[in-house]
């Protein structure tokens, strides 16, 4: 198996939440490629433009401007062009609404925003290897939940 | 009017390979998933002819022996979980090393190496992955699912569920059957 570029995207508006991504990606020591956008418009219309290489995983922040981490999700599930891109929510929040609203319409992980840098790469790294596994090894895309 | 269908991938996958290896006209034996041996000798012609032709269909040859292997594992693994009885009482590593004639040890390097995870790890994923199709496809209780999985309760096999996916078996259950009434209101999905 040759190495593979992974392909991740991130959208959230905060800038300092958006750094900090990039650094615990960086240190993951898998080679990937982030695309990172401040907002779900932004997200959607990369999504949406002619010749781009699709993610693997998106991770999307709840609260955002313009169009928030609900209602892109709903727009990228709603098109079945993305149906092998997974969604991983990426939130401060801890609802048990938030969390079960997000599952239903389509999302494949949840992550609490962790509190430490540590913690933050150990979550990226789980959401990447699983994600691997789907695409290698014949797993049941549709029940891939991960609550993390 | 809506049905809803159940694929058997396995089943479907070698009709089409057959398919291919009719209309190509060449004698073979199927053998287990993914393997195919074929009767004739191919010239280089027949040969690009047959990958062409397998590539159009999304059928594509391994041919690098370690991932073949590694495939091997993982098929034997997957037979292990979901066969039902008569490797019951075999443990993984005798089992994988006894099918596919390598030490334990060497299956076991050359599967960290190549697929970002463990063999045990990845038994444990297969097993939560059966464990998530039968609990949204069979009606069977936890325990059922538990017994038919080989755990020794269904309270290990919730454990081993939680940490694997991060959810209980029965909330897995309900965000699921949720998901399929949303999906069923907005009708363009199954």
């Amino acid at each position: 198996m040759t190495k593979k570029i992974l392909n991740i995207a991130l959208a959230d508006d905060d800038k300092d939440d958006r750094l900090l991504f990039k650094k615990a990606m960086d240190n993951l020591n898998v080679d990937t490629e982030l695309s990172l956008f401040s907002d779900g418009l932004q997200l959607i219309d990369y999504l949406r433009s002619l010749d781009v290489k699709l993610p693997q995983v998106i991770f999307l922040d709840l609260n955002m401007p313009e169009m928030n981490g609900m209602e892109c999700l709903k727009e990228i599930r709603a098109d079945r062009t993305f149906d092998n891109v997974a969604i991983a929510i990426y939130s401060t929040s801890s609802s048990e609404m938030d969390i079960e609203a997000t599952f239903i319409h389509g999302a494949n992980v949840y992550i609490n925003k962790p509190d430490s840098f540590d913690k933050l790469k150990q979550a990226i790294a789980k959401v990447v290897r699983l994600n691997w596994q789907y695409h290698t090894s014949r797993l049941d895309r549709d029940n891939f939940l991960l609550r993390i | 009017m809506k049905i809803h269908v159940k694929f058997d991938v396995d089943s479907i996958c070698a009709k089409v390979l057959e398919h291919q290896l009719i209309a190509l006209g060449h004698d073979y034996n199927l053998g287990r998933t993914g393997e195919v041996e074929l009767l004739n000798q191919l010239t280089e012609a027949q040969q690009e002819k047959l990958i062409a032709s397998f590539a159009a269909e999304g059928i594509f040859i391994i041919d690098d022996s370690t991932s073949k292997l590694v495939q091997r594992i993982k098929d034997c693994i997957a037979e292990m979980i979901c066969s039902d009885t008569e490797v019951r009482c075999y443990t993984t590593s005798t089992y994988l090393s006894e099918k596919l004639n390598y030490s334990y040890s060497h299956l076991s390097n050359i599967f960290s190496e190549n697929t970002l995870s463990s063999i045990e790890n990845f038994v444990i994923l297969k097993k939560v992955d059966y464990a998530k199709r039968l609990i949204t496809e069979e009606e069977l209780s936890f325990s059922e699912i538990a017994y038919k999985l080989k755990y020794s309760s269904s309270s290990h096999l919730s454990a081993q569920f939680k940490k694997t996916t991060g959810l209980t078996p029965s909330t897995f259950q309900h965000l699921i059957n949720k998901r399929k009434e949303v999906r069923l209101k907005m009708g363009s999905r199954t």
